[in-house]
């Protein structure tokens, strides 16, 4: 017990001054009654493991693989993606928007960090940072460099600064090469930054 | 506000770095921090916009310096310490030592989960007609409310197109100072990059933002 103690003590000994005040403060909500702390469990875990780039991947291959999905997502996201029980359920004001070969899209957030949870999970550091939300509207081109893409120079890109509740999906083109593959196949390729509009899908037989 | 949050077009930040493989959160607590800021809203503390207007509230050094969890943090105590559901003296005690504030939602526990893993909707029955269709020319105000605002310093006084009607939303700038939902028409813009960045823009380069009609004017 006394070694118990001793390791604890060790341990607080450590904790940032951040962490002191996170744990404080679950401490206050908790004695008072306002959360239950499995449920904060509850809320981490599903982030962690239940929302994530495989839900948007799948509404991408669907997209890709049958042409009235594609038609009815690209005219009412939030409506298409709810008609697929397999994916997580999405909430409103989802709006998908295609990539073409005259035609790149791109996502960002200036003001804090919006973005799709329900299709992409939870955002990454770069897309919530000053870098990206300062220069994606301005400079898309220098943006992408730093992602090492690079598109035609005459392609229009447009930026979506998702100022409201709407949250942008980005519809990725077709890989070549990919003909007969299955949804399943085909949603192995989608990575998130191709739905957000910094990247491009795998390509097939590339290294996963 | 005229904050440091609103980046949209600054220079100096540097370049964009990704990390490869990135966790879902880098430290326990930052899991926490999200877990209580998505609780407390739902239980009714306080609304999505007031949570944004707290981090933007932070002082510009503070903001800039935090990284992202932190500032969540830092907003999450300051908001709930305005509203009374925690008090400085238990902040900095580490221990409740006061009543309980009553939630407007009750308590939350394991059984909320779920319904906070699917969004809120957002849109309201319209009171009025839509002033804009798509296709018109729309000039985004040159307004500089002192409180929450979603239009953004880049595009004011700049003529856009609207290109999609999104419905009558809340209208955040008056949910986060909690003066009720306000509801507003809410229209996708389109602006050209030179409209907004001069003649050296990119031509190729087009940028929307969603606007609410209290932030346009026909052009």
């Amino acid at each position: 017990m006394a070694e118990h103690d001793h390791h604890h003590y060790d341990d607080h000994s450590e904790l940032s001054e951040t962490e002191l005040r996170v744990r404080a403060l679950e401490t206050i909500l908790t004695e008072k009654g306002y959360v239950e702390p499995a449920a904060l469990d509850a809320i981490v875990q599903a982030y962690e493991t239940k929302v994530g780039p495989h839900n948007g991947a799948r509404v991408v291959a669907k997209a890709w693989s049958d042409p009235a999905f594609k038609q009815a997502l690209l005219e009412d996201a939030t409506k298409a993606v709810g008609t697929l029980g397999h994916v997580s359920r999405v909430g409103d004001h989802l709006v998908a928007v295609e990539n073409t070969p005259e035609r790149h899209n791109m996502v960002v957030c200036t003001l804090c960090s919006c973005y799709p949870w329900e299709m992409l999970g939870l955002p990454p550091v770069w897309y919530k940072a000053a870098p990206y939300r300062s220069r994606a509207v301005k400079d898309p081109r220098g943006v992408l460099a730093d992602f090492g893409v690079s598109l035609p120079k005459d392609t229009e890109i447009r930026v979506w600064d998702s100022t409201a509740e709407t949250r942008f999906l980005v519809l990725p083109m077709r890989p070549r090469g990919t003909e007969g593959w299955s949804e399943e196949q085909l949603a192995e390729l989608v990575t998130r930054d191709s739905m957000i509009g910094t990247g491009f899908p795998k390509l097939p037989g590339s290294p996963s | 506000m005229n904050g440091v949050h609103d980046m949209g077009g600054m220079d100096g930040f540097g370049k964009v770095e990704a990390e490869p493989n990135e966790p879902t959160f880098h430290e326990t607590w930052e899991g926490r921090v999200l877990a209580m800021v998505r609780a407390m809203g739902a239980a009714g503390a306080f609304n999505i916009d007031t949570s944004r207007f707290y981090r933007e509230s932070l002082p510009p050094h503070v903001y800039l310096a935090s990284s992202y969890y932190r500032k969540w943090m830092l907003g999450l105590e300051d908001n709930l310490r305005d509203k009374g559901f925690v008090t400085a003296s238990e902040l900095a005690a580490g221990h409740a030592k006061e009543a309980a504030k009553p939630l407007k939602h009750g308590k939350f526990g394991l059984d909320d989960v779920e319904r906070i893993m699917v969004r809120g909707k957002f849109e309201r029955t319209p009171q009025a007609a839509a002033k804009f269709k798509v296709g018109d020319r729309v000039r985004a105000k040159n307004i500089h409310p002192a409180t929450h605002t979603r239009l953004p310093r880049y595009t004011r006084g700049h003529v856009g197109v609207v290109e999609r009607i999104l419905g009558c939303q809340v209208f955040p700038d008056s949910a986060a100072t909690e003066s009720g939902e306000n509801p507003q028409w809410l229209y996708n813009v389109v602006f050209d990059s030179a409209e907004l960045w001069g003649p050296d823009a990119d031509p190729t380069v087009k940028i929307s933002i969603d606007a609410f009609e209290p932030y346009l004017e026909a052009a």
